[in-house]
Formats: structure tokens, sequence, C-alpha cells
């Protein structure tokens, strides 16, 4: 754990519990499907069973006349309505300049349907059985059209966009291919790699929902959603949409049972639910069924990449070059198109000091679900190319792939370090981490670890995955260069009330990330007040000023930092206040542990006095507004780049092929902590979520029919607790250099660093190259009798 | 998804053929079947209840008889709409050989399912429709032979 000085409870450093659990835990929060208005109805799509067909009709006349419709609404009535089409807010230029290909994405098909669970038609009803009910008696007559779901072949499949010819959405580089090639061919020895980034389901304990609502009296609408980003949200259904100016829209996204990127996004159902509440003139509700969730949430991953990885005689990487196919899905979804490029090919840099890196991208459109941002977007694939084909190159030259990294390592004298591929790395130390948990895991005791399998009939492997992350995207200007539609600041607001107690209001949504404890911590300490004094407030476009929510582990880094900035404006102000009062200079006033003093002396006042005057100001100072009330917005200057050393040590039945987790070790540098126990949660979640992905998740869509076939958890398979060890998670710290806590962001760096540590631990057991994800006993197996 | 199997009925040729075409004894035969109409000769519309592990859906849907070859042979294809359940489609080849103990049936099943079936069942569809297609060949054997009918 840093060392973070004196600990006060609740403050910066301390493991104070989160004060969201109990609601949590007692089964008192509120989401989204709790919330019930008055006059509220029912909302049931009704989705395409085909993967890509053209409709012909749709015939409602026998469901309109069912018990307890309302209304029932097709593509044609959004067409009608000029309804706008669902965006990508990210615009990627391709290698020959031009912008990719962004087909319409009607919220409710009207000519072809092209995914299986593509919505075809709402029906609305007084009940859920109702409406359920009556959405079975919607005829679609579909001509069913030859489907195309597989990444690999994608481009050679059959046309699902005529705006995209080939199935191809953009085909993308970053980096010189010649000089690639050219290091490539002088280099000594040459790695190659044929690596799949096997697709997920995201599957969040919550499934989506979204309640639609119209004020005729006001003009205003109200959307109840379990969004991770509330503010965007408005302003996609608002800009681009329904056209709606922001102020006749309200984002609420309550209580949200965790998302991993898949609920960042503008999606049909509350596009649908927010428009067909003015055509209806009642609230609609929709709540997703697991069912819907896994045909309709946003999966993630899904790349097939060629890899080269040059050496020279002493073992340093001369060149990298990966090329990659990214299915996108059937249609571009809210920032698919950023997550295989400026979030994927601007890492595989990774920890090294590679000189010149090539990555082209070819984003492929497939009548599947779309693929947007899931738990590391992009950085999780960067991090399986890059410790992949290291790992392979230490195999095939014999050499310990420790030592393979750190000779390679960029050294902690060298930053700030550029890397070739656009990114300027601020800080870090990896070989602090690489030792560390080199050490935990008794690195040099693995052979003897391994003949005691060996002797017990195990296979044992031991695989390192020392991974990268890019977090906090940043900064505006750069990623607007870059094709983002939006500025990626966030805003707080610090308000005290007159008797102390502090609300401070966030743009970052928590949806299982402690935010209201972190954030709480956070600004206790920076002004000097109890931890209990402090409410954070989020996830309400109606209370918060802006904000641009949460994802790519951005919270803290951004949404904190613009708390603390917040909080400086209130120092600021209070030391005018306590200049005043206690008859000094502004300049003379020091602020500390909640006192401001006049420097040099004993005379002080507590912040809660400073506040009280601020509110009551019969003795108050010219020209200073009453009130003690701040905004922030904060740009960062950089990404932050956390990074750090995962080892996984595995035993393999060779009878069964059955792997079996037998350690793990995570030394993670995120900066300064805020909440060790929160961290130590997130590692724990992220490294779970990274071993469903290696050992457990793996998404079938039938290559003839397209049909989804592990569309529930009988055939997909989700982490238990029985499949994973005790983790032991450790941290060594260098300070992010550019913000003002220091802090560099966790959430996701578990599920970037797992994947790689468990295949290179399975491969270094079976001796085979490559075990594809997810490493089921069968294909573990497999590779045992291939390679034995 | 294909299925196959042989059936030995204790009839002659040309009584299985004519039972073949017979709707009410086809609409005996088919497990679920809660009405199948002539339309043509050769053409039935047919409501079925099936249940594919977890998912119950009433299909409705068309069934055609083509590449009629009589008393051999011909195809059975059908389209089934089961509502959020997705659908079926299929065909079946049916062809007659004379046996000893009567008449050789034998059977060649291409099917595909959809949506919801497809998401949760696929797993056990191919067991299923095995289980579904026993079913259906030893009712229509039994029917035939004017054996008592047991429907469950």
């Amino acid at each position: 754990m840093p060392d973070t000085g004196t600990i006060t409870s609740g403050g910066i450093g301390d493991a104070v519990q989160r004060k969201e659990d109990f609601r949590f835990l007692t089964g008192r929060g509120t989401y989204t499907d709790d919330i019930n208005r008055m006059g509220q109805t029912y909302a049931v799509f009704v989705r395409s069973p085909h993967a890509h067909a053209k409709i012909r009709s749709v015939d409602t006349s026998a469901a309109s006349q069912a018990s307890g419709v309302v209304s029932i609404l097709t593509g044609a009535d959004m067409v009608a309505d000029e309804v706008g089409s669902l965006i990508c807010g990210w615009n990627v230029v391709d290698r020959h300049g031009e912008g990719h290909k962004a087909p319409p994405h009607p919220p409710l098909a009207h000519d072809t349907v092209k995914h299986v669970g593509d919505q075809v038609a709402v029906v609305i009803a007084e009940t859920l059985s109702e409406a359920q009910a009556a959405a079975e008696l919607v005829e679609v007559d579909y001509e069913v059209l030859a489907a195309n779901v597989d990444t690999g072949s994608a481009l050679s499949g059959p046309e699902i966009h005529p705006e995209a010819p080939s199935n191809l959405c953009y085909d993308w580089i970053l980096g010189e291919e010649a000089d690639v090639d050219k290091a490539l061919a002088n280099s000594a020895h040459v790695t190659e790699l044929d690596i799949i980034n096997n697709r997920l389901v995201p599957n969040p304990m919550e499934p989506r929902a979204a309640i639609g609502e119209y004020d005729m009296a006001t003009g205003e609408y109200t959307c109840f959603s379990t969004s991770q980003n509330p503010h965007v949200l408005r302003l996609i259904l608002c800009a681009f949409v329904l056209g709606i100016p922001e102020t006749k829209l309200k984002v609420i996204a309550p209580d949200v049972g965790g998302g991993f990127g898949s609920k960042i996004f503008c999606y049909a159902e509350e596009t649908t639910c927010v428009w067909a509440s003015k055509k209806i003139g009642r609230p609609v509700k929709w709540t997703s069924t697991r069912s819907e969730a896994f045909l309709t949430d946003a999966h993630g991953r899904d790349h097939v990449s060629h890899v080269k990885l040059g050496l020279d005689a002493n073992g340093k990487f001369t060149a990298l070059k990966v090329e990659t196919i990214a299915n996108m899905g059937a249609y571009l979804s809210t920032f698919a198109s950023s997550v295989p490029t400026y979030l994927y090919a601007t890492l595989l840099a990774g920890q090294y000091t590679t000189p010149v890196i090539f990555c082209n991208t070819k984003a492929v459109f497939t009548n599947t679900v779309a693929v947007d941002a899931y738990r590391g977007a992009g950085r999780p694939e960067a991090t399986f190319v890059v410790e992949r084909i290291v790992e392979t190159a230490a195999r095939e030259l014999g050499v310990d792939p420790a030592e393979l990294r750190r000779k390679n390592f960029i050294q902690p004298d060298q930053f700030p370090y550029d890397t070739p591929v656009a990114l300027t790395y601020d800080t870090g130390n990896y070989e602090a981490s690489l030792d560390k948990a080199m050490g935990m895991i008794d690195y040099a005791g693995f052979p003897a670890r391994r003949a005691k399998s060996e002797a017990n009939g195990k296979k044992r492997g031991l695989g390192i995955s020392a991974y990268i992350e890019a977090c906090g995207i940043a900064p505006s200007a750069v990623v607007g260069s870059l094709g983002a539609g939006v500025g990626l600041w966030e805003s707080a607001q610090v308000r005290f009330n007159a008797t102390g107690s502090v609300s401070v209001f966030t743009g970052s949504h928590s949806h299982g990330q402690g935010h209201e404890t972190a954030f709480a911590q956070l600004a206790a300490t920076k002004l000097g007040i109890p931890f209990e004094n402090v409410e954070v407030v989020h996830g309400d476009t109606s209370k918060v000023p802006m904000g641009m929510g949460t994802y790519g582990s951005r919270s803290l880094a951004v949404g904190g930092s613009a708390i603390d900035r917040a909080c400086d404006k209130i120092i600021e102000k209070g030391k005018k206040v306590a200049a005043h009062l206690l008859e000094a200079a502004v300049e003379d006033i020091e602020f500390a542990d909640g006192n401001f003093t006049v420097a040099g002396t004993d005379k002080s006042k507590a912040m809660e006095e400073i506040v009280f005057a601020a509110y009551v100001p019969h003795d108050y100072p010219e020209g200073v507004e009453p009130g003690m009330d701040e905004t922030a917005f904060y740009d960062p200057g950089n990404f932050t780049y956390p990074a750090g050393t995962h080892i996984a040590e595995v035993e393999i039945d060779e009878a069964t092929g059955v792997t079996e987790i037998v350690d793990w070790v995570a030394v993670d540098d995120f900066g300064n902590v805020i909440n060790p126990m929160i961290v130590e949660g997130q590692v724990h979640g992220g490294i779970a979520q990274g071993v469903g992905q290696a050992l457990l998740e793996g998404t079938v869509y039938d290559k003839d029919s397209g049909q989804l076939v592990t569309g529930s958890y009988m055939d997909y398979c989700m982490p238990r607790a029985d499949d994973l060890p005790s983790f032991r998670v450790d941290m060594t710290t260098t300070a992010c250099t550019h913000n003002p806590l220091g802090v560099k962001g966790c959430g996701e760096a578990g599920a970037i660093a797992a994947p790689a540590a468990l295949i290179n631990a399975i491969t270094d057991a079976t001796g085979a190259v490559t075990v594809e994800m997810p490493a089921t006993p069968e294909r573990v197996w497999r590779a045992l009798q291939e390679n034995n | 998804m294909k299925l196959e199997g042989t059936y030995i009925i204790n009839a002659s040729k040309e009584e299985v053929w004519k039972a073949m075409n017979d709707p009410a004894i086809l609409q005996q035969a088919i497990p679920g079947c809660e009405s199948l109409e002539k339309i043509s000769d050769t053409q039935f519309t047919a409501v079925i209840k099936a249940k594919i592990g977890p998912v119950k859906a009433s299909f409705t849907g068309e069934v055609n008889l083509e590449n009629l070859n009589p008393p051999h042979s011909y195809t059975l294809t059908g389209e089934g709409k089961g509502g959020l359940a997705g659908f079926a489609t299929g065909s079946a080849d049916v062809s007659l050989n004379e046996h000893n103990d009567g008449t050789e049936l034998i059977y060649l099943v291409d099917a595909q399912v959809g949506g919801k079936i497809a998401q949760i069942g696929s797993r056990l569809v191919g067991g299923a429709a095995k289980k579904l297609s026993d079913k259906f060949f030893s009712r229509f054997a039994a029917v035939i032979n004017g054996e008592e009918e047991n429907p469950e």
C-alpha cells in the first residue's frame, strides 16, 4: 500500500467500508426497475428471430385487439416521426483519409433486420404480461437473407449495408508499415502468432431498463435509465435522435447494478420509451430480460489478429507488426469505432521500448449485435497481443520470459516516454512490479513446484502478464483531433450547506465502483471535514451540472480531479472570508486540516465557521459573494498509465484437461490510492472477469444461421467463486504526474492483465503454442494430446 | 441440424403411403399437434405445441408435400412460427421400401431453428428433435397398425 502518512478515519488512504453497501446488501437500493410512475405502461419489443432478413410486412391487427394493448409502434412510425439514427460518436478516419462507414441504425428497424434480436416493433400495454401476450400476436413476414457472422471471413461474406461495400467499416493504420517491415527483415529472430480475442457478453448483474415519461404541461421528458453516463445519453437523445433541447430532457440513472461498458451506450430501447411516452401520453417502462441482454447488450472484444515481433541477437525487440480484423457487429454502437483503434493500437508498445510499431485494423460489419467497449475496451486486446507474443518469443528463443521482459522494459529514467504509437507515458516503474510479483509467487521455486505436480500426474504452468493501460482518456483537444465527437473532461460541484454538511455533485456515475465512498473520502480530506458530512450526488442531469460519465477507469483520475479543483475554489473563497473575520491579509491565511489560520499565529477559524459566515453574512468581506458552492471542470493533460505484473500459476489434470488456478499474484501501480479496499475489490473483480474470458466465456453465433447459440447461462459460462483462487494483491506506486491527486485508475486492470497471464500459464503447462480462449477442458485436453 | 432414422411398419407400402397423406392420421401421430387442416392435396396448415428445454411454444405453420412419387417417396417441407419463441423450418425426405415385415420407412430430416429456441435450447434441439421424430414414427406405425394409441 502507498504511504499516505497519517490516516484519519474516512480520509484518503483509509480502507473505510463503503457507504453504499448498506442499501445494496440489504436489498434497499433503488434501481430503474424499482421505479414505477403514475399511469405507467409496459413495453415489450418484437425482435427479429433471423440474423439477416428483409421485412416484407408487419401485421399488428390481431395484436392491437389483444387485452390491455395501448399502442403498437413500428419502424414506419419512427420514420414518420423523423426519429434519427442511433449514432457513433467517434469518427475514425481510415488510411485513405476517409471517415468510417456509419450506416443508419434505426431504433426500430423498418426495412431490414441485421441481427438476431434487432427491434422491429414495440407493444405497449397496461401490464407486462399483456404486452408479452400481444407481442406474440404481431406477425412479421420476413424474407430471410444469408447471414454473415464470422469475424475472420466477414469481408468476403454476404453484404450487410449498401453503405459499406465488402462489410468494411474502415481500414485504419497507425505507424509506418515500411519501417516496420524493414526492421522485421533485419531482425535476428521474428516470432509470429495468430491471436483470437474471443467475443464476450457483458452480463452486468442488473439488466438494462428504461422508463420514458412526458409531461404535457411543461413539454419536458424524463428518462430513467441504467446508464453509465446520463449526460451523454441526454446529449445523444436530444441532439441526434429525438431533436429536442437538452433543457427538455432529464436523464436519471439511479442505482445501477454494474455496467462494464455495456451501459455507456445509447440504445434503441430507451430511445423508444422516451419517444413513445409522448405519443401515448403515458410513461413507458421497459426492463430487459436476461435473454434480451444476451441478444442486445453491446458485446465486447472479438478480434482476429496476425502478429509479428522482431528481436535482435541480444533479445531486444526491434519491431512489432499487428494486423487485426475487429468485429463491429451489425451497427456502429456509440463508441465502437474507437475501441480497436485509439484504445488498442496505441497500447501496443506495452511496457517495452519496441522502437517501431505498425498496426492495421480492419473493422467489419457482421450480422451480430454491436460490439463496443467492455471492461478494458481495446486495452485487454492490446495486452493480450503483446504479452502473448513476448511470451512466445521467449519460449522460441529458450530464454527466461521474465528476463526477456526485463531487458526490454522502459526504464524509470526514460519518463516521460514517447512510444511509437502516439502516447506519452508520464511515469512508471515496470521492473519494480515485476520483481515484487516474482518475489511473491516465488518464481525461483517454480521448477520444484512443477516437479511436485508432475509427480501427482498434473501439468503445472506459470504465466506472466506485464500489462499497461491508458485510463482517463484525454485531453479533449487530442481526442477531438482523433475523431471523438465529445470532450472528455469531467465536472464537479461542491456545495456546503450552512450547517457544514457538503454535497459533492459529480458527472461520473457510480454503478458498483464505490464513488459515494471514495469521492467522500477525497472531499473530506481536502476540506478537512468529517467523512460522514459528505454526500456524493450523481446520476441525475437535473442535479449534476454536467458530466461525461464513467468508463475507461476515468472516474477518479478525471472526475476526482474535478472535485479536487472545486474544493480548491472553496478553499480560496474560504480564505477571503477567513481573512476578513481574522482581520488579516488573504495572502497570510493558510488552510490545513479544516482550519484557516493566520500564518505564524494561533488565530484560526474552522471550515464550519467560515461556511456559516458565508451563508449568514452578517459580518462579511465586501465584494465577496455569499454562499459556499463552487463548480469546476477538469480536462486532463494526458491519459494516466496504470501498469503492473500479474503472474498466474495453474495445474492441469492430464486426464480431463481441467485447469485449476493454484496461485495468482497481482502487483499493480495505480498511483496514489484513496481507498485501498475498494481498489483491491476492483482488482479482484477485474481478474475474475479476465479469468472468465480466458477459461469460460465464449460467445458463439452459428455460422450458417447466424443464431446466437450461447444465449443463456446454460451455454454461456460465467466465472464462479470456485473457479478462482484467493488472489494475492499488492502494489507499487509511482504517482501520476499530471493530475492533482497523483491517481491513475484501477477499474479495468484485472480484466486487462488476466487473460494473457492465464493463457501463458496454460501454454506453459501444455507445451502448446496457442490454446484458444476460452481454454475449456476440451481445448486444453486436445492441446495436451497434440503436444505430449 | 440433420436427423435420420428407419422404421419398420407392419403394413403394405400402399397402406403406409395413404396414411402419410391422411391429415387425420398425421395429426394423431404428430406429438403436440393441436390441429392439422388440409388446404389442398399437398398443403396443410398445422398448430403444434412443443417444448424444447425451457422453451414452450405453439408453432403455427404450413406443411407442404413435394417431390411426390407415390407410393415410394415424398419430401415434407415446413415452416413454423412460434412467436417470441422463434421459428423452426425444415424438410424431411421420406421414402418407403418393401420389407419382409411390411414396409421400411426411411427419413432424413434437415431442420433449422431460430430466435429464442436457438438462443436457449440449441444444445437441446438435437435431442428433442430426435425424441419427437421417434415419437412421431412410432405413433404413426401404431395408428396404421390399428394399435391402441396412448397420447401423452
